[in-house]
């Protein structure tokens, strides 16, 4: 069956989840006891693959070199401590329930669902629930500088929104301390001799043999070397691929390419319009700039957002304009929830005024690209010292970036492309449809559905890593060692050239641009058309855009130096080739999907009111996709979506 | 050109000269060298000796403004110290002895730091900031062999007797005065009280980082404090008696 | 503005490399000093040069990856990793010369990237506290006094980026080791391994081929994160509380 005009075919449904039977309460114990167990003496035969050391492959490189596999891990940074996951600011949530307010695994796991508007997976996120308190526990074992109470009990905050105190924090840099948490166990672990550690390697195609995952090719990013890895089984755990954008939140080697070849190669690709975008940023100043900077969430817990109600007093001081010129909108539009409503919505918000010409700060193109975050009434009802002890941090970093004092000046704040929550599709044991790939993290598709809450993929990362993982990728490993294999066997001689030929591709074009100046292109055509607002007219023009930037870019692509030393520019091509792939497929995976929900805001589906309208009766599923080769269209699987134990209801936060 | 390694096999890339790993593991077989910490340490243990020494040596100087006598009855009694349980001059012989062995490890250390500096930094940067530490670092190290060279001179001078400056006396106190009553005699003798002044201002700040001291903001103030307070009274007591002979107030 | 860029240029471990002068035009002082290097490389890319190399990740001053030395300044004159520093902090007309960190345990690999695998190495030999993962107690088993927690978080901040070795007159790593022994030890937690993890660090720290401290303080000053000195006073007497024991 085709839909949309020829952009995709339908296949299959995905029938089994591999979840076992039973109670919600009793499903991860009683697969852990069905899981079968590999015997300590065999671990040392049984070889494991992990690409990306965040707080997923970290986590997961430690865990299993202490049970005594062989594991060797890859990052494309010069440290494994450097990856993604340090940037997170906020926090970790866990259901401990230290503050007594009545927090449970089972409102965690509520919340969870609610907040990823009924599109993830029950049983995936009360597994998530479930082990989070777990990863506390295993942090301040391993010496992670929570924050703490006089009394030297851990401190707990409320964050994104929710009821409950369940969020762990240290100061803004939480991400950090839980990553050179699992970076040090890590390293513990490379002392030890179990986990070999291949820095500077980027991974540039996985190897599949007779349908198993069986390896991949790394590119040596110092010597430039292709490097065959061969093992018996892979996990991914590269991280999300938000730099699409161009401008993002994400670290600026953030990418798709892991999980590309890996989709290219028969693994599924689920969601992967589903895409989180912040709503305080700090705004773009020029089009020199090369990424975004978030400014944490709780800045909104005493910051009063607005624009001037008259477009002519958009260039004028903020302190000169008067209170009733002044329009606090989402305290207007939402008087409920105020400056807190969800991540999407300030978002959105954001935007539609911006478009509406009441945007404020320096002209970016037509249009200014900003919102006041005022602490005036803040400073006056706390005072400034109290103000700084609670932000002062962030009003520092704000200052160095933009150069005003937003002591004096309101901040200006717009959104940024910040996580993505589609990604690879994985099964119960985070197994991808290509049997021996497991994916990990931000980089499968699994626990937020279409919108994450925070504070919530710190846990995930950590939950897949330390406790999911090592407990279901046994039960593959116990029928291991698989059958040992070389580099003559075909799949790994086609692999290997397929990279070799790539790479040599790239050199050899030698056109007339930049790989960053498509880059950009294709980060202003997601943005434009596949960002807060996506519409049926809009998503046809950016494939046909993408599709055109594409063929450009395999024409007219400059790529200077050689291959065989690090070569920044031969490392980005690479990326952005994968990226301009990933693009259309996102924009296919929106177009299909006519609804709005979550991170995911369809024009076409809204109320009266213009808030997200949800289509449960026809979209209770995860659009699985998969790989239809160069010539051929993607083929969408889907997975429905049961809810057994919560009740479907539409969001609402008037 | 592919490689296959398997996880059980190591790899590490290198290249002719430099040895760039992808994160290795800790290289077997390297034996490490005595820790720069205890070298530093050693410094500080014997850096602390000389500065009882030379609190002491200055209050034995400013007797000179109690009179000739009390001076050169000082100078005497040091050398029954301890009499009759030492021989005579025994107590002078077992610090002169400590003396000697804290100067060949101090100096040892700081040459065998000063070594491995420059090992860890072969290649110099084109453009370098003018830094305060940069200076203190020179000035320890120079300053430091200064000292040395300044403390044979001294020996030399006043304990042998074998330089002589405004003449031959027999007495400490007749040599002190008739040497201060020149005027460049004084010049090298403040000059290397500045010297010392400056090696103990850092010196003893860093011995108390080196001696595990400074274990906080507090710590740090308290430390710094000590150092120029016994830095000041060091140089001020040791200049006095030279500047105080060479205007003639001592008779 | 208008500036002049003085950048060392080599073009891999082993070639000898050398200072090459680059002016370029159109600066905006809201550009970062990695931005301002962006534009310069896409310059570079337009008339056919190799652009220049350098290392940067998170861009947002916590992965540590950047750094290099502006006008002989660990991360320039602000103190701030080099991805913060924007052009605000010069003026047109400015030269400015960039330098890759020098250390001999931080080998160039290309321009101003270098190797700070030794820094991996000194945590491989010691700067964790062993938990095997499923191993730990409740996380509220173990009161920390909340003076003892924000000093290990104060220790805990250092983002691994190298600065404080390039500023060492003596090329020595001990504000980096002095972190995180000091991190470590101010835990209950830390407390078993903590004789043993000084002893090894340091030892893996003096035999990557570091220099040894002398106390002069320019790597704080340097530092991003504001370590301050006493994490390496802190380091120093653990050691010999260590030796105490041992013997
Ligand atoms: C600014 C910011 C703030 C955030 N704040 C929070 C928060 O407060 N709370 C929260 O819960 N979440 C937060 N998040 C989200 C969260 O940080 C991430 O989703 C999470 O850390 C992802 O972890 P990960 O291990 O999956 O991937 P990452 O940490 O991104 O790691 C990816 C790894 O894969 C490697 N890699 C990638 N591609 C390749 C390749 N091709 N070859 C070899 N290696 C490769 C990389 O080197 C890296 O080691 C924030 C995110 C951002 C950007
Ligand atoms: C102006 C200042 C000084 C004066 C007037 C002075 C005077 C003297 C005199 C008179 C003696 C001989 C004592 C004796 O033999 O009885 C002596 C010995 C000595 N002084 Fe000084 N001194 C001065 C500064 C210093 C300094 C700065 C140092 C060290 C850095 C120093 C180190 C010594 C030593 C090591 C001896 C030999 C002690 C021994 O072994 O007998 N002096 N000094
Ligand atoms: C003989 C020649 C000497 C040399 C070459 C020398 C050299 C040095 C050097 C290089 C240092 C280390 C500097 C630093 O930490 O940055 C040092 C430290 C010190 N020196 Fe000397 N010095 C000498 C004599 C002295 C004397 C005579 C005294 C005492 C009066 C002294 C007291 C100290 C002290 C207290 C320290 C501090 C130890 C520490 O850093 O832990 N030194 N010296
Ligand atoms: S101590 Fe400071 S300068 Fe040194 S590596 Fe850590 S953060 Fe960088
Ligand atoms: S600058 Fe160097 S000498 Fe010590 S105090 Fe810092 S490491
Ligand atoms: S790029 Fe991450 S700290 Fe500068």
């Amino acid at each position: 069956m085709t839909l949309i005009e020829g952009l995709y075919t339908e296949g299959a449904p995905i029938a089994d989840t591999a979840a076992p039977d039973g109670p919600i309460a009793e499903k991860w114990t009683k697969h852990q006891f069905d899981n079968q167990l590999v015997n300590p003496a065999n671990r040392r035969k049984l070889d494991v693959i992990i690409v990306g050391t965040g707080l997923a492959g970290a986590s997961a490189g430690a865990t299993l070199g202490e049970a005594g596999y062989n594991v060797k891990s890859f990052c494309y940074q010069d440290s494994p401590r450097r990856a993604h996951s340090i940037a997170a600011q906020g926090g970790i949530n866990a259901a401990k329930n230290y503050k007594g307010d009545g927090d449970s695994i089972y409102r965690l796991f509520y919340d969870t669902v609610k907040g990823g508007d009924y599109r993830s997976r029950e049983t995936n996120v009360y597994r998530l629930a479930e082990v989070s308190a777990d990863i506390i526990d295993q942090c301040v074992a391993q010496g992670v500088p929570f924050a703490r109470e006089y009394g030297g009990l851990l401190d707990n905050r409320s964050f994104g929104g929710v009821q409950v105190s369940r969020t762990f924090y240290a100061r803004g840099q939480t991400g950090q301390q839980l990553l050179i948490g699992a970076y040090q166990a890590l390293e513990r672990q490379i002392g030890a001799g179990t986990v070999k550690m291949y820095a500077r390697h980027e991974m540039l195609e996985l190897i599949v043999v007779d349908g198993k995952a069986r390896g991949i090719i790394a590119r040596d990013m110092v010597t430039g070397e292709i490097e065959t890895h061969l093992a018996d089984a892979v996990v991914l755990a590269s991280g999300g691929y938000g730099n699409v954008y161009f401008l993002s939140t994400n670290a600026m080697g953030c990418n798709v390419t892991a999980n590309w070849r890996a989709h290219r190669k028969g693994a599924y690709f689920a969601n992967p319009c589903y895409t989180q975008i912040h709503p305080t940023c700090i705004p773009v100043s020029g089009d020199h700039q090369s990424k975004l900077t978030l400014m944490s969430e709780s800045l909104r817990n005493d910051g009063r957002i607005w624009v001037p109600k008259r477009r002519e007093d958009c260039e004028k001081d903020p302190r000169e304009i008067p209170e009733e010129d002044r329009d606090y909108y989402l305290e207007r539009i939402y008087p409920a929830f105020g400056n807190l409503v969800p991540r999407d919505i300030a978002s959105r918000q954001a935007k539609n005024m911006c478009d509406e010409g009441r945007g404020v700060g320096p002209k970016v193109g037509d249009f200014r690209r900003g919102v006041y975050l005022d602490f005036k009434d803040a400073i006056g009802r706390l005072g400034e010292d109290a103000v700084r002890a609670k932000y002062g941090n962030l009003f520092d970093m704000y200052k160095q970036i933009t150069g005003e004092d937003p002591y004096q000046v309101p901040m200006r704040i717009y959104p940024a492309v910040h996580y993505t929550m589609g990604g690879l599709w994985v099964d119960y044991d985070l197994q991808a449809t290509i049997p021996g790939l497991f994916v990990t993290g931000e980089a499968n598709f699994s626990d937020h559905g279409a919108n994450r809450l925070g504070a919530s993929a710190l846990m995930q990362g950590l939950a897949d890593g330390y406790f999911v993982l090592p407990n279901t990728i046994r039960n593959y490993l116990a029928d291991g060692p698989y059958e040992p294999i070389d580099v003559t066997h075909p799949a790994v001689v086609e692999a290997q050239d397929a990279v070799e030929s790539r790479v040599t591709e790239l050199l050899g074009i030698n056109g007339e641009r930049s790989v960053d100046s498509f880059h950009k292109e294709l980060g202003h055509i997601m943005w434009e058309y596949c960002g807060m607002e996506r519409s049926e007219e809009g998503l046809r023009k950016a494939i046909d855009l993408i599709r055109s930037l594409r063929e450009e870019f395999w024409r007219n692509v400059r790529v200077l130096g050689a291959a065989d030393t690090l070569n920044q520019s031969l490392e980005k091509a690479g990326r952005v080739a994968d990226f301009l792939e990933l693009g259309e497929l996102m924009c296919i995976d929106a177009l299909h999907r006519r609804e709005s929900c979550g991170g995911h805001f369809r024009a076409e589906s809204q109320t009266e009111d213009g808030e997200a309208l949800r289509h449960d009766d026809e979209f209770l599923y995860v659009g699985a996709w998969e790989w239809g080769g160069d010539d051929g269209n993607p083929i969408l699987h889907k997975e429905t979506l049961e809810y057994e134990f919560i009740e479907l209801k539409q969001r609402s936060y008037k | 050109m592919a490689t296959v390694v398997r996880a059980s096999e190591t790899a590490g890339r290198r290249s002719s000269t430099v040895l760039i790993v992808a994160t290795s593991t800790i290289a077997a077989g390297k034996r490490p060298k005595t820790r720069s910490i205890l070298l530093k340490t050693v410094m500080a243990v014997t850096g602390l000796i000389f500065v009882g020494f030379i609190l002491a040596h200055m209050y034995g100087n400013l007797m000179i403004f109690a009179g000739k006598e009390d001076f050169n009855e000082y100078a005497h009694h040091l050398r029954e110290f301890g009499t009759p349980m030492l021989p005579y001059a025994g107590f002078l012989w077992v610090m002169r002895i400590t003396l000697v062995v804290s100067l060949v490890l101090h100096a040892g250390s700081a040459f065998a730091l000063w070594h491995r500096a420059g090992q860890a930094r072969t290649t110099q940067y084109l453009a370098r900031k003018g830094q305060w530490a940069t200076f203190v670092k020179r000035s320890m190290r120079w300053g430091g062999v200064a000292l040395l060279i300044f403390v044979v001179f001294h020996i030399l001078h006043f304990t042998t007797n074998t330089i002589q400056i405004g003449g031959d006396y027999d007495n400490p106190a007749d040599r002190l005065v008739a040497s201060f009553g020149e005027w460049w005699a004084v010049l090298i003798y403040l000059f290397a009280v500045a010297a010392l002044g400056m090696h103990l201002l850092h010196g003893i700040w860093s011995a108390g980082m080196t001696l595990g001291l400074n274990t906080s903001l507090d710590a740090a103030e308290r430390l710094r404090l000590a150092a120029i307070l016994v830095a000041v009274v060091v140089v001020v007591g040791f200049a006095l008696p030279p500047v105080a002979i060479l205007l003639g107030l001592i008779p | 503005m208008k500036l002049t860029l003085k950048i060392w240029r080599q073009n891999g471990p082993d070639d000898k490399g050398g200072a090459v002068t680059y002016p370029i035009d159109g600066v905006s002082e809201d550009m970062s000093f990695l931005e301002m290097l962006d534009v310069l490389n896409e310059e570079l890319i337009a008339k056919g040069e190799e652009p220049v190399a350098f290392d940067s990740d998170c861009r947002e001053g916590i992965c540590g990856m950047c750094g290099v030395m502006i006008n002989g300044e660990a991360h320039g004159p602000e103190r701030v990793a080099t991805c913060q520093l924007h052009m605000r902090s010069f003026r047109d007309g400015d030269e400015i010369v960039i330098e890759p960190w020098r250390a001999d345990a931080f080998p160039v690999i290309k321009d101003l990237c270098v190797d700070r695998g030794s820094f991996d190495r000194i945590i491989q030999a010691g700067g964790y506290i062993s938990a095997n993962t499923g191993s730990a107690p409740d996380a509220h088993a173990t009161p920390v006094p909340k003076n003892d927690a924000d000093r290990a978080f104060m220790a805990a901040e250092c983002i691994g980026c190298g600065a404080c070795v390039a500023a060492c007159p003596n090329g020595s790593a001990s504000l980096f080791l002095g972190a995180k022994i000091t991190h470590l030890g101010e835990f209950p937690q830390g407390q078993p391994e903590r004789d043993a993890r000084v002893m090894s660090m340091t030892a893996q720290h003096d035999h990557e081929g570091f220099g040894g401290c002398t106390n002069l303080g320019e790597c704080s000053r340097a530092c991003p994160k504001g370590i301050p000195l006493n994490v390496i006073s802190q380091m120093n007497g653990d050691l010999l509380r260590s030796l105490r024991h041992q013997s």
